[in-house]
């Protein structure tokens, strides 16, 4: 009782990158707590599910295995964690900030009247103090988040309410095995018991995966542009720049927003967060939600006309100058200089 | 065959091009200098509302929104563009309301327009980036949701088809009415207002608005019914209190902070040749590129 929860999100037999990072994460929170982690598996294939996911901590395996489940639809899901939750009775649940888990998230805190907060940048334990009322709650999840377009930075909280949910996206955390021989506890649930028939409303009559063509988050350099860059025609040149290194270009939200490049290529809070060896920002002042993104990049490079930019703060090198001006001498230099 | 369908739509400051007017000296945003509008999402789920609208004759598009007083301006704004109906649902009680307690005051709103075969909205507001209010509607109305939609397929008088977005890839589902869609912001973008409609309903008006501007005298108001927007207050559609505002949102804010990045030792440099090439030396030299 009152553990807690990770669901788990899974494609063809296959954990999903984000789980296995909230179960290191969920891992850390329940030694913390001192209580369990248990993880959610429903789907059709999930045989090696157990293998895939005891090495990161799982105490505790619940497994709902059903044709139907998979692919994923909204309702079959939801009746399964809020049944289980009301039984379970868990203190805290997390999933992925994936287009899966905020389709599940809201629908599941809504059923059980439990608070969610999306796109989490950090989760921590703490206390807090209700002055007016002298009451403290003790050891509740800190749900910590950038908010009002990247301004400031929101701790957000559940006191009264359980499961505390929250949803973190893909790279934000880091997936860490703690034992390769980690042994946990499979339940297998009969899924009759969780889903009702109706309940299988959605039918999905077509289906296309595709491999995405955009590999910012394993890219060891990234050139990335913000609305500074100026336009469309202007982000040719950290094309240009990424080519001669190869380099991956990303983008700020303001940059995406703007329509100078795809949504794919954003970095931050609300698209992608990356650890490059080098990260050169262009054109980018570096609000708040972008820089949760990219300040863990090892060596930052700022180019930007404006000497105070935010970004320059947490920047190694400051080229203060004109994003059309310096790209070029970059590429230049570098290829009169390399083979 | 006609659809009623509700529009939800939230009046958001435009948090997407923050210029340098709307930046305050210690780098934070001055929400006031933003301008006040439809959530852009919103308006694509609009225009797939619209789209049903014109393929069946005598479907009905009600835009419904909770927000101030002055939210009323995007239910002008949908009515603009082809909407046949507002409602703003505005009430103190309803101040400081996380998604929870904005999905309970919205869906007893719902149930109170009563009948509705399609509820469609944006996937998320560009002020918080939850994605959360549509799917906590669906599920207390108990009703089906269908997130990240791209573009509504077909629908009749018990289904609707649907294209949406998955992180990889896309599907097409179908579910039966009614249904709760969100609308990503990939889809179509809205048509734009159409001038005769601008003329008739310019003068568009809540009661409130009316009392404000001192308008009630004007006869207008009765001889052209279709010119009073709706407004609800919690009472209105029968909300229990407790469950609105800041009392019905089990998520607290602990703490605001306004973020110190740990700053470093930064290595300023100007734009000039030589000292690009001394920077391009030194991370060749070192293996940090190339």
């Amino acid at each position: 009782m009152n553990n807690l929860f990770v669901y788990l999100e899974i494609e063809e037999g296959t954990v999903a990158e984000v789980s296995l990072e909230l179960l290191t994460k969920g891992r850390s929170l329940a030694n913390q707590l001192n209580c369990r982690m248990e993880a959610i598996a429903a789907g059709a294939h999930l045989d090696s599910i157990a293998q895939q996911v005891f090495p990161y901590g799982v105490d505790v395996l619940h497994v709902f295995k059903e044709e139907r489940l998979s692919p994923y639809t909204t309702m079959p899901h939801t009746s399964i964690l809020v049944e289980l939750f009301k039984k379970e009775k868990p203190q805290i649940c997390l999933m992925g900030a994936t287009i899966i888990g905020r389709d599940l998230g809201p629908r599941v805190s809504s059923a059980l009247g439990s608070g969610l907060t999306a796109d989490c940048t950090s989760l921590e334990i703490g206390d807090h103090e209700e002055k007016k009322e002298g009451k403290i709650y003790k050891d509740l999840l800190y749900q910590i988040r950038p908010a009002f377009g990247g301004n400031i930075v929101a701790w957000i909280i559940n006191p009264d309410h359980r499961p505390q949910m929250a949803t973190v996206r893909e790279g934000v955390m880091k997936k860490e095995i703690i034992d390769p021989y980690y042994k946990g506890e499979i339940v297998e649930h009969t899924v009759s018991d969780f889903v009702k028939e109706e309940d299988y409303v959605i039918s999905v009559i077509d289906r296309h995966i595709e491999k995405s063509k955009v590999n910012i988050k394993n890219s060891p350099i990234i050139v990335s542009g913000g609305y500074g860059v100026g336009s469309k025609e202007n982000f040719q040149l950290l094309y240009q720049l990424a080519d001669v290194l190869g380099a991956e270009v990303g983008a700020s939200r303001a940059a995406v927003d703007a329509g100078f490049v795809e949504h794919e290529r954003q970095v931050g809070q609300t698209g992608v967060t990356v650890r490059p060896k080098v990260y050169i920002a262009c054109g980018i002042s570096g609000q708040i939600q972008h820089i949760a993104g990219m300040q863990d990049s090892s060596l930052i490079i700022s180019i930007n006309n404006d000497p105070d930019a935010p970004i320059n703060a947490i920047a190694d090198y400051v080229i203060t100058g004109e994003v059309e001006k310096v790209i070029p001498k970059m590429i230049k230099y570098y290829k009169k200089n390399t083979k | 065959m006609a659809f009623n369908i509700i529009v939800l739509a939230k009046q958001v400051p435009d948090t997407r091009n923050v210029g340098k007017d709307a930046m305050k000296a210690d780098g934070t945003v001055n929400r006031a200098a933003l301008p006040a509008i439809f959530n852009p999402e919103d308006l694509n789920a609009m225009e797939q509302a619209l789209g049903i609208k014109e393929r069946f004759p005598g479907s009905r598009i009600t835009v419904l929104t909770m927000g101030p007083g002055r939210a009323a301006d995007i239910l002008r704004e949908g009515l603009f563009r082809g909407a046949d109906d507002g409602v703003l649902l505005t009430d103190r009680a309803f101040a400081g309301a996380d998604t929870l307690a904005t999905s309970y005051a919205l869906s007893m709103a719902v149930r109170k327009i009563g009948k509705v075969d399609l509820i469609v909205a944006g996937r998320q507001a560009i002020d918080g980036d939850t994605a959360q209010v549509g799917p906590q509607i669906a599920e207390k109305l108990g009703i089906p949701q269908i997130t990240y939609a791209e573009n509504i397929e077909a629908i009749d008088k018990d289904k609707i088809t649907v294209k949406r977005r998955l992180d990889n890839g896309v599907e097409v589902v179908e579910c039966p009415l009614p249904a709760l869609i969100t609308v990503n912001g990939s889809a179509r973008p809205c048509r734009p207002r159409n001038a005769k409609l601008l003329q008739k309903f310019k003068h568009a008006k809540t009661v409130t608005e009316r009392q404000v501007e001192n308008l009630d005298y004007i006869d207008i108001y009765s001889s052209h019914p279709y010119l009073n927007l709706t407004e609800w207050s919690v009472a209105d559609v029968q909300a229990d209190p407790v469950q609105c505002g800041l009392s019905g949102s089990p998520t607290k804010v602990k703490k605001i902070e306004n973020v110190v990045f740990q700053a470093k030792e930064s290595k300023r440099l100007s734009d000039n040749d030589a000292e690009i090439d001394e920077l391009m030396r030194e991370l060749i030299e070192n293996h940090t590129i190339g």
